[in-house]
């Protein structure tokens, strides 16, 4: 009987590999350098492996595409906390990959203890890649009144001004954090584990494969390997503490992190707007900025629309797909477009696998009425996946959320991708065809739609735009 | 592809519909003739209205159906309301604050998760809240008024158990735990736990004795709570109060001869309640249940204001309902069947029958004749209109509206005639 088993890219890649090296599995091709999404083992010929970011295992599992998977404890109660009833069975716990995830509060914010925030009459702001776990913490901390920002990446970043507080992962007993956030509460410990499909586990006989992870190599048990999860730290920087209070003249710019950054420099720089440390090798997300009145952090791309909403920035660099993603969910949110600035163009295209005999989503339609299965169709894009499968009347379907990769879903995990491509190379190696091209996107420059009441801060925006605008023209 | 009802959801068929608005009936005929006015409130609220006042547990508000609205950019998350009392109280607030004794009643909807989806979780519920007084008659009222609607819908042997929260509460600060521990314990005491406040280890001995005594009271009179104030009136005077509040309730049940058991381990999981608290069994089933909640108001923000009220479980009732009570008289039907040319007269003759009083199903063609026992058919020619009498089996030819009407009428005159 086949099995399948969902591993994890990043953190737990190199100790998962180690693992199963040493459990004889003989998985071709797992190892930090990989390219390649599908294994087969030398030692099961049964079992089958498909490489995941870490964050979309346990959702495979749960949904029952996959047997078997490893990822952090952290991801399993992330889903669990919000469901429950998912079909998850915690096998295993395999000892590496130990961390804790703590509130943390800025110490200059004037945090000071989880019973102070709780007794607050504002709203208390927690900003986390880990949403559930931080309002089911909210909750069971009693804070009164709190709104939870959902986020991709680089949480530490937001607290005090852009967040209260941050649910953030760190080593375990680990007393201070970047940017001089201090932890408040501790929310769970967690590790490696392994994790079944419930029915699988109930019906499968996955004997053999489990058997040969009990002989595990002998882990010393010193305190390095087993809190093994490298956290980078930013070294501190020289400057003033980040305040809670921004003086109301200045100007809060969101740069992005990840690929975008060359190509911003890059336009920066023509813009003449000076900048230090960005891209940034050591991590750090505040940049010094040569621009009188304005501050500068780095965020996720996705993350900005919120962020500019909720009068955190008040301009920011993003990309027009993640504006419209966030548009389609909240289509009343303040945000507006106010510069194209024609780089990281790509296009959002609805992708199927190259044999279906299909070329357009009007084919894709007339299969869903044939056939009994609902459209599992996946994106990272959830919110324009939706609207897309909606606006087409693809019946009854499912959006699987993900976070990267989503080429490798196809085809036995999913039936359509809403994925962005620059040439559409990558896709048609990965022997996937497109019916449908959704829009172009590119980097734009996002601002709030209201107004400005400041004339200082008013006048920077301006001339901000202005010089952008410039640069892109001349461009 | 079928597309099946949601888990943990469930219909209500014309037969439970039936049930359903039996009850409730009973219910709004009560409320009303005891002097409440019927309110509404909305199924969403934001999810903070119920986390503000710290009065949920988190175990509650972990089962809350929440989520983003379109217009949820600030992550300002909305809810299914999960609990009918902290809405109306939030009504009360918002809209009739100046009104210093509102008497209001409810009936909806409240939405929890249960994780099997064995159980429903959309629940139906009536609810009444007695606000701008404190006092033992206004709890003796609630009780009354659920008493009473008990027994207008004819359930047979209900049970009234009492506790007091502010008593357990008190016994708990006395014991000196942590706010935290006592909430925790509080919960379980609530939630039916005998154990929890046996498990305490306490530096009090007396206290200890004084607790497992409250414990094993079950349907006894108040000679045990008067038993209970003079052993605390040394030892523990601050709850002297507490224990004539409990007393007072007792006695004026007594007084109106209204039979009850105290079981201080009979809570409801909410932490709101503050004074005496009610529940209702019929054998296993829990039907109802409420109490007072003096400090709701004032957590709200909605001033010094003091409120009790109750809810009945309408899921649980509606099976309980006899089909007897059901039965009940049936409205007169008449099924009117009327040929495409003369369909103007026959519909003209429905309006007259329905405004009469008659439940008037229209013949649509090629269908079967229902089992109703008046026929009308209706005709382009002389006689125009023919009833049909299946229970007498007659038959009447007439010529006008008028005569059908009065012929109907002259039948059911006659009362050994059933439906």
């Amino acid at each position: 009987m086949p099995i399948k088993i969902a591993l994890p890219k990043g953190r737990l890649l190199g100790e998962t590999a180690d693992l199963l090296q040493f459990a004889g599995w003989g998985l071709g091709g797992y190892h930090k350098k990989t390219r390649l999404y599908r294994l087969g083992s030398e030692r099961f010929p049964d079992l089958s492996a498909k490489v995941f970011h870490e964050k979309d295992v346990p959702i495979q599992v749960a949904i029952g595409n996959y047997d078997l998977g490893v990822c952090g404890l952290d991801w399993i109660e992330e889903l669990l906390v919000k469901y429950p009833s998912s079909a998850l069975v915690k096998v295993k716990n395999l000892g590496y990959g130990a961390g804790a995830l703590y509130l943390v509060g800025s110490g200059s914010g004037g945090v000071s203890s989880v019973d102070e925030i709780g007794s607050r009459t504002g709203t208390v702001r927690i900003a986390s890649e880990y949403p559930n776990l931080a309002e089911s913490l909210a909750l069971n901390l009693r804070f009164k009144r709190f709104s939870i920002f959902p986020l991709w990446g680089g949480a530490e970043v937001y607290p005090p001004e852009s967040a209260d507080m941050a649910l953030v992962p760190g080593r375990i007993g680990e007393r201070s954090f970047d940017y001089g956030l201090l932890p408040v509460s501790e929310a769970l410990c967690y590790s490696a584990f392994l994790i079944a499909n419930k029915d699988s586990w109930e019906t499968k006989d996955m004997s053999e494969v489990l058997a040969s992870l009990e002989d595990k190599p002998a882990i010393a048990p010193d305190k390095e390997r087993s809190s093994s999860v490298v956290v980078n730290r930013v070294p501190p920087t020289a400057g003033q503490p980040f305040s809670a209070a921004v003086a109301q003249d200045t100007v809060r710019l969101a740069l992005p992190d990840g690929h975008q950054q060359q190509p911003t420099l890059d336009l920066l720089s023509k813009a003449g707007i000076k900048i230090d440390d960005y891209p940034c090798l050591t991590g750090n997300r505040r940049p010094a900025i040569g621009l009188d009145g304005v501050v500068a952090k780095l965020i996720r791309p996705q993350d900005m629309p919120l962020q500019v909403a909720n009068g955190n920035f008040d301009l920011a660099i993003t990309g027009k797909d993640w504006v419209r993603e966030h548009l389609y969910q909240f289509p009343s949110s303040p945000i507006m477009d106010l510069l194209d600035l024609r780089f990281g163009g790509v296009m959002i295209v609805a992708v199927v696998i190259k044999d279906l005999p299909i070329s357009d989503i009007d084919g894709l339609r007339q299969l869903g009425i044939e056939r009994a299965m609902s459209f599992r169709v996946a994106s990272e894009y959830v919110n324009i996946a939706d609207k897309y499968a909606r606006d087409n009347h693809l019946g009854a379907y499912r959006i699987v959320p993900t976070w990267g990769a989503t080429e490798a879903f196809l085809p036995e995990d999913a039936d359509l991708l809403i994925e962005n491509t620059q040439t559409g190379q990558t896709l048609a190696k990965n022997n996937l065809k497109i019916i449908d091209t959704l829009f172009q996107s590119t980097a734009c420059l996002i601002g709030h739609t209201g107004d400005v009441l400041n004339s200082a801060k008013r006048t920077r925006i301006g001339s901000i735009i202005e010089a952008l605008k410039v640069a892109v023209e001349g461009s | 592809m079928r597309v099946q009802r949601c888990k943990g959801s469930r219909d209500l068929t014309p037969e439970q519909m039936l049930r359903f608005r039996f009850v409730e009936k009973a219910f709004r005929r009560c409320c009303l003739k005891w002097g409440y006015e019927e309110v509404k409130t909305p199924v969403l609220e934001y999810l903070h209205l119920f986390t503000s006042t710290g009065t949920l547990t988190p175990g509650m508000l972990s089962k809350v159906y929440s989520f983003l609205d379109w217009d949820g950019w600030s992550g300002q998350r909305l809810v299914l309301r999960p609990d009918g009392t902290i809405p109306l109280a939030r009504l009360y607030i918002d809209n009739i604050a100046d009104k210093k004794l509102a008497r209001l009643f409810y009936t909806g909807n409240i939405f929890r998760f249960e994780e099997t989806g064995q159980e429903t979780r959309e629940r139906w519920q009536g609810g009444v809240e007695l606000i701008g007084v404190s006092s033992s008659l206004a709890d003796v009222e609630l009780i009354s008024l659920a008493l009473e609607v008990l027994a207008k819908i004819g359930i047979k042997g209900v049970e009234l158990k009492l506790s007091h929260a502010g008593l357990v509460r008190g016994l708990l600060s006395e014991l000196g735990l942590s706010a935290k521990e006592q909430a925790r314990i509080f919960d379980q005491v609530l939630d039916g736990d005998r154990e929890a406040l046996a498990r305490i280890r306490s530096d009090r001995p007396d206290l200890g004795r004084a607790m497992i005594s409250l414990l094993d009271l079950e349907g006894r009179t108040p000679g045990f709570l008067k038993n209970l104030k003079a052993l605390f009136s040394q030892s523990v005077p601050e709850l002297v109060p507490l224990v004539d509040d409990f007393i007072n309730v007792v006695e004026l049940l007594d007084a109106i001869g209204c039979n009850y058991q105290i079981d201080i381990t009979s809570g409801r999981g909410f932490e709101y309640y503050t004074g005496v608290i009610f529940q209702l069994f019929s054998g296993k089933d829990k039907i109802g249940g409420g109490g007072r909640y003096d400090a709701l108001i004032p957590l709200m923000g909605g001033g010094d204001i003091p409120a009790s009220g109750f809810a009945l479980y309408f899921d649980c009732l509606m099976n309980l309902v006899e089909p007897a009570v059901l039965a009940g008289p049936l409205e007169q039907r008449v099924l009117v069947k009327a040929e495409r040319e003369v369909l103007r007269q026959g519909f003209d003759i429905n309006t007259s029958l329905r405004e009469a009083g008659y439940v008037v199903e229209l013949w649509l063609e090629g269908q079967e004749l229902p089992n109703l026992r008046w026929l009308l058919d209706v005709r382009n020619k002389a006689p125009l209109f023919v009833l049909h009498d299946s229970l007498k089996r007659k038959k009447f030819e007439l010529e006008t509206a008028g005569e059908v009407l009065t012929l109907l009428g002259d039948s059911n005159a006659d009362k050994n005639s059933p439906a």
